[in-house]
């Protein structure tokens, strides 16, 4: 009897498994779901389920409905690289994410031996310069934003000497490495190096260090958590000269968890919710409704990433993963045509992405865009 | 100078708040040969009793730490004690080490269910603004951290030293044969004691919870470094906890500023090692007899 309950059981299983398969197309999300990267993987995931709710709601991809698997990577490397092997293994089309460049590094092998187009939302250079066919970002790469960075330090601050306090592991020194051409092609001296490690707790030591550099600047390139650390403990130690950073400084959670010690760090951000741009502000409101927070950059990465996947598909026009790829590959999408992708963008041949960006300060814990800059 | 001063007083400031993380390990050590591997998970819980009381039962800071503190003194004192300690207390020290590492994994694990993973502002009790010493920038939080630390460990030696229950428990440490002869009652003497670990753990929790953040993982972090400087101080005296504590916090933040951050947790590990050769019953133990 129990026998043929489970076999029945199977049977249905399985015939539900095919019909799902004739009508979806799967995608799988690994994100940082938990660890160190929490914060930043659930925004990314919540904004992806938003999308492909939304999507589905509007009648799907090429008549088929999109259906979303989240795998938590726990912010660990290795896992993640069996999970994205999982989620191919349970029929993902394409992949979304991880976030953390450190992740993305080792599992976008497994997409690219595979053939399955991988969309993240990291930033090191180095994972749009190794030649995958089937890597695409869905925002900049360090190497894309600290030109911008090195301009404001040089033009808009007037700074001549600058400090650097940043995270070590593949987001970070990518960031770092960029930061520290662009800045000393610019004539600006880089007088203390602070390198710190992913999950840090005690700031202290480090901002001694940065204080008693005699920078005229700041520049911050850690994850949120530790960003909200360190900028407690530069208020704490009464560290007045410019903090300045690059999007994950100036996220919402960091002004959360920094509380006043945010007020006045600047940057750029390639994505915020802030911007004034109509379709923005729409995703915002949305987007805090639908979670009852407020959406970060990571968020707007994992919307973006999604309405890429599903823009690429219809413009493949057939669930071939090598036609989707050559697809993302020189896309341009416009907001005018495509409202969802927030703001016109494009990507090269490498998979990486050129759109407009901002330039941002805190003011009462609100970010508030001070400046447009151009896409490069 | 003015940095070596900043990166001193940071240090000491931190490190006063693992010397009552491992002040708790020695007093549980001496009480009931109980080797607590949760008591980094007991510092980070208490941070969340608090954030429930202010969010969830709307009460101000102060209110929602007396309250933590005795959901605390109740729960992690009273009820761990009993419902854990006591019934593995006469198979020897290894099952206790093997169930503080699971009550551990149970608290991260719960916090990250019913709270969240992500990390969570928590209100400082002291103003964050800053005055200068010797050219150090000292902020009226590094100060308070200090002052409430030193008062918790002054009034825990006084309670030790100069009360009757004090003394009772001081008994039972050094002998439990004897000490219930003369009529100590053993087993309170042992409940008082981890009453006041949980009491410290909270003290510890609200003043470490500004600067760490509230986060199921931090406690980790802090079990180990109160482990290292109770070693390092000591294990079986009180004031080899507070050296210990005080000195795992200078050089570590020493280590960080004048060798390499990424070395950083290796100055504490390396002291560790050099004690643990020159000096195994640690810097002020004793190796013969225990007091608490």
């Amino acid at each position: 009897m129990i026998r043929n309950f489970a076999l029945a059981a199977l049977v249905a299983a399985g015939l539900g498994a095919t019909a799902a398969s004739a009508e979806t197309i799967k995608l799988g999300n690994v994100a940082e779901l938990s660890g160190s990267g929490a914060t930043v993987g659930k925004a990314w995931t919540d904004a992806i389920t938003m999308g492909v709710e939304e999507i589905n709601a509007a009648g799907g991809v090429l008549g088929n409905q999109l259906e979303l698997s989240s795998y938590d990577s726990q912010t660990d490397a290795q896992t993640s690289r069996a999970l994205v092997q999982k989620a191919i293994d349970d029929g993902a089309f394409l992949i979304l994410g991880t976030v953390y460049s450190g992740s993305t590094i080792v599992n976008m092998l497994v997409t690219q031996q595979q053939g399955i187009p991988q969309i993240v939302g990291s930033e090191a250079p180095a994972i749009t310069q190794k030649g995958n066919p089937f890597i695409f970002r869905s925002s900049f790469g360090a190497h894309k934003s600290m030109p911008k960075i090195a301009d404001y330090l040089k033009n808009g601050l007037g700074v001549s000497k600058v400090a650097v306090s940043w995270v070590n592991n593949e987001f970070g020194k990518g960031g770092h490495d960029a930061f520290v051409k662009e800045v000393t092609d610019r004539g600006i001296e880089v007088v203390a190096d602070v390198s710190s490690e992913v999950a840090q707790a005690d700031f202290a030591a480090d901002v001694a260090k940065l204080k008693g550099s005699g920078a005229e600047a700041i520049f911050v390139y850690l994850h949120e958590e530790e960003s909200a650390r360190i900028l407690r403990e530069l208020n704490k130690q009464g560290v007045d000269v410019p903090i300045v950073g690059e999007t994950t400084l100036l996220n919402q959670k960091v002004v959360e968890l920094a509380g006043e010690a945010a007020n006045g760090i600047m940057g750029h951000v390639g994505l915020t919710v802030d911007a004034p741009n109509p379709e923005i502000q729409e995703f915002g409101k949305r987007f805090s409704e639908k979670y009852g927070y407020k959406a970060d950059h990571n968020a707007m990465k994992g919307y973006v990433a999604i309405y890429a996947a599903k823009t690429a598909i219809e413009r493949a026009g057939e669930l071939d993963r090598q036609k989707v790829a050559d697809t993302l590959h020189s896309m341009t999408v416009k907001v005018s045509e495509v409202p969802n992708i927030l703001l016109d963008v494009s990507w090269d041949e490498t998979g990486e992405v050129s759109r407009e960006s901002f330039l941002v300060e805190i003011q009462d814990g609100k970010s508030v865009v001070k400046d447009t800059l151009p896409a490069n | 100078m003015s940095e070596f001063m900043q990166v001193l007083i940071s240090g000491l400031a931190t490190g006063s708040i693992y010397a009552l993380a491992a002040i708790g390990f020695t007093l549980l050590w001496q009480a009931s040969q109980t080797i607590n591997f949760a008591q980094g998970e007991f510092v980070m819980l208490q941070a969340f009793f608090v954030l429930i009381g202010m969010h969830v039962l709307g009460l101000a800071l102060l209110p929602a730490i007396a309250l933590a503190l005795v959901v605390s003194v109740v729960l992690l004192g009273m009820v761990f004690k009993r419902v854990i300690i006591q019934p593995m207390l006469p198979h020897g020290v290894l099952p206790i080490v093997m169930a503080t590492i699971g009550l551990a994994i149970l608290m991260r694990e719960m916090v990250k269910e019913f709270y969240s993973a992500e990390a969570q502002p928590f209100p400082s009790m002291f103003s964050e603004s800053t005055f200068n010493v010797l050219g150090a920038t000292v902020s009226y939080q590094d100060v308070g951290n200090l002052i409430v630390s030193a008062i918790a460990i002054v009034a825990l030696q006084l309670f030790l030293g100069r009360t009757r229950t004090g003394r009772c428990m001081q008994a039972t440490a050094q002998n439990p044969a004897v000490a219930e002869i003369l009529g100590v009652n053993i087993q309170r003497m042992v409940l008082y004691t981890f009453m006041i670990n949980a009491a410290l753990a909270t003290i510890a929790s609200v003043l470490i919870s500004p600067i760490y953040l509230a986060k199921f993982s931090i406690g980790e972090p802090i079990g180990l470094v109160a482990f290292l400087a109770a070693i390092v101080g000591g294990f079986n005296q009180v004031r080899g906890a507070l050296a210990g504590g005080l000195l795992i916090g200078v050089i570590d933040n020493m280590s960080a500023a004048y060798l390499s951050s990424e070395y950083r947790i290796a100055g504490p590990m390396i002291l560790l090692i050099v004690i643990i050769l020159l000096r195994p019953q640690g810097l002020l133990g004793t190796s013969e007899g225990r007091t608490v």
